[in-house]
């Protein structure tokens, strides 16, 4: 088992000031983004603005501060496995809202809105 | 060598390792944790089998009279909740994984064995929430929690009952990041992938529910609570939030979670059948991946449960195909199976005999999950007994009978003696007998338009429902014989000795019941699982394990 020989990989402090650094960048870039409301320029662009930052933090602190990027093959691929299981449940259930309903319900109005602003 | 280890297991084991109550409560020994499992998971067996004869006393007459409408609400829910999240979702895993998944790879333990005690007491955290849930009045919601019902009109303890549900998940993640991360790291020298007997497959399978299904179940009752509780819109309509969401949250785990609990049982009957015919299993390669092809494609079919719900006809028709698709690694299971026990030499035992029962069964409820999977017909069988039926096929006939059969074949192993043959037998008998008589009446009367979760019925059902609750009181007393059978032989039954089916498998090479470490040497694995020459040299040599080269 090759499990074991890559716990004890030494990061060095270089890198952990560096990836602080970025993430208070981003956090800086939202906090200047949330004076303007970016839907008068496309519906959904604030919603993206938003998610886009929030996804590289994630990335950063898992790769970095979780040691993933240090981890073994099999560490690595039930990290993506887990992001990947979360797709299936976003897409799957995206399925549904994106296409027309069978009927019209009394919330149906609701569903459109929740996840389509604009 | 080999002689002089039998005899001395045979006075040194893990049971009479330390007898007292905090060698048992504080105890890392995986084994000792699977029989804290099944003493608490039988427990709950019981109460949610009360609730069972309570439904079946109320619907044996078509008014309403045994109790108000209110409290059947509460009934059919609790059955629900306390077969479902207390006994079938840990049944085969937590009891009869922990006891025999280390043992089975020639480990001493599992990967976590401090984490494994902790997802017991987390269990039983769990399971307390829910018993003052039940003495405070129970929930009404179905054991679906369905909102906007559930989190604005209850009037009953929803919130308890979601942190108990939310709490008890735990201790099934924590049970399958045990096994995944034990069957990846602890297998003996020799124990490659292919060599590991079905069982491990199927529980590796179930361990990939486990950890990426029950977090979202987690967070969807906990969405619910907070709704309930603090008024946020999430899932009622009123508020700005979807109940259609919730489905489709719930759904993805509680459609898995149907393979959490039938996959461990596909596992053990892998077992039984190999073990009984003296046979490899037939198509072996097939029959593994088939396990993991479950898995990953019972994440993809949740829709089902929602046809008539609003969702969309376009997503119904993908998840109407795929759940047609699923049931192909089933059949697999049971077309190898079958194959299998041709031309094997069979013997009837009371293992057997389950496993027969499992394979009749299962065929039953997994067809019958085919009408249901087709988009017109649901519509007719939506929220009929039909269903009703069709997963009680499914979670009685196979997960349960599975469970039980599990339970006699490895009796000899977690005791060291024999159960009562004759008596093994007849339960076995009785179950199928009062099984069939009890849910076959079901298929009926939900097809002739027998909606579920109602009290009171349309006169021309009764008869019907009078089989039914027959046959559960004949179900009852199969399920009740064992207990006594099984608390018998504990001090009277015959002594088993390491391998009284002439099993292979590695639990069957340590002595009966194992010491605490399961192995007093190092087990090396040499051949492929269940090539049963291998076990008649043994027999031949008198040798307790043959493959220490
Ligand atoms: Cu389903």
């Amino acid at each position: 088992m090759a499990e074991h020989t890559a716990e004890h990989h030494i990061v060095p402090l270089k890198v952990y000031f560096a990836v602080f650094g970025a993430l208070m960048v981003f956090t800086a870039i939202t906090v200047f983004v949330a004076q303007f409301d970016l839907e008068h320029y496309w519906g959904p662009l604030n919603i993206i603005v938003a998610m886009t930052v929030a996804t590289i933090k994630a990335t950063l602190v898992v790769l970095y501060f979780m040691h993933v990027r240090y981890s073994s093959r099999l560490t690595q691929v039930i990290v993506v496995s887990g992001l990947f299981w979360l797709a299936i449940l976003l897409v799957f259930t995206l399925m549904d809202y994106l296409s027309e309903p069978a009927g019209q319900p009394s919330w149906a109005s609701n569903r459109k809105t929740i996840f389509l602003p604009g | 060598m080999a002689t002089e280890v039998m005899e001395t297991t045979s006075t040194r084991n893990y049971l009479n390792n330390g007898h007292t109550v905090k060698s048992w409560l504080l105890t890392l020994d995986h084994k000792r944790i699977g029989l804290l499992y099944l003493f608490s998971i039988s427990i709950f067996f019981a109460i949610g089998g009360v609730y069972a004869s309570l439904i079946r006393l109320e619907l044996i007459t078509p008014e309403g009279d045994l109790m108000t409408a209110e409290t059947y609400n509460k009934v059919f829910t609790m059955h629900g909740v306390m077969m479902i999240f207390f006994f079938l979702i840990p049944s085969i895993p937590a009891v009869m994984g922990n006891f025999l998944l280390p043992i089975m790879l020639g480990a001493k333990d599992v990967a976590f064995p401090k984490l494994n005690l902790l997802s017991w007491y987390i269990f039983i955290l769990g399971g307390s929430l829910m018993l003052i849930t039940m003495i405070n009045g129970g929930i009404d919601t179905g054991w679906t929690f369905y909102p906007p019902y559930s989190s604005i009109y209850s009037n009953t303890q929803v919130t308890l009952a979601g942190v108990s549900i939310f709490i008890t998940g735990f201790s099934s993640i924590l049970t399958g990041l045990n096994f995944m991360v034990t069957i990846h790291t602890m297998r003996a020298p020799g124990l490659t992938w292919f060599r590991l007997p079905l069982f491990v497959w199927a529980h590796y399978a179930t361990s990939l529910i486990q950890i990426l299904g029950t977090p979202v179940v987690a967070i969807t009752v906990l969405a619910l609570a907070l709704e309930r509780t603090f008024q946020i819109g999430i899932f009622d309509p009123k508020l700005g939030g979807d109940p259609v969401l919730f489905q489709h949250m719930f759904w993805f785990y509680s459609h898995p979670a149907v393979y959490i609990m039938i996959l461990p049982s596909m596992g053990v009957i892998s077992e039984l059948i190999a073990n009984m015919t003296r046979k490899r299993i037939f198509g072996y390669h097939f029959v593994a991946f088939s396990s993991l092809a479950i898995a990953v494609f019972g994440f993809l079919v949740w829709g089902h449960h929602m046809f008539t719900s609003s969702q969309s006809m376009y997503a119904g028709m993908v998840f109407s195909l795929i759940t047609y698709a699923v049931a192909i690694p089933s059949a697999i299971k049971i077309f190898n199976w079958t194959a299998t026990i041709y031309k094997g030499s069979v013997s009837y035992d009371t293992p057997m005999i389950y496993a027969l029962a499992f394979i009749g069964l299962f065929t039953v409820g997994g067809m019958t999950g085919l009408f249901l999977a087709a988009l017109g017909l649901d519509v007719h069988l939506h929220d009929t007994y039909f269903v009703v039926a069709h997963f009680h096929y499914v979670m009685v006939g196979g997960a349960i009978i599975g469970y039980l059969g599990g339970i006699h074949f490895w009796w000899p192993k977690m005791t060291g003696r024999m159960y009562p043959e004759v008596w093994g037998r007849i339960s076995a008998a009785i179950i199928f007998l009062g099984f069939n008589l009890t849910f076959f009446p079901q298929f009926v009367v939900g097809y002739l338009g027998m909606p579920r979760r109602y009290h009171a019925y349309a006169p021309e059902f009764q008869v019907l429902h009078i089989l039914s609750s027959a046959g559960a009181s004949i179900l009852a007393v199969g399920f009740i014989m064992p207990v006594f059978y099984f608390a018998w032989s504990v001090k009277f039954g015959k002594k088993a000795g390491n391998n009284p089916w002439m099993a292979s498998g590695l639990e069957w090479q340590t002595s009966s019941p194992p010491p605490t470490e399961n192995f007093t040497y190092q087990p090396v694995v040499t051949h492929e699982p269940y090539e049963f020459e291998h076990v008649e040299e043994i027999k031949n040599a008198g040798k307790l394990e043959n493959k220490t080269a």
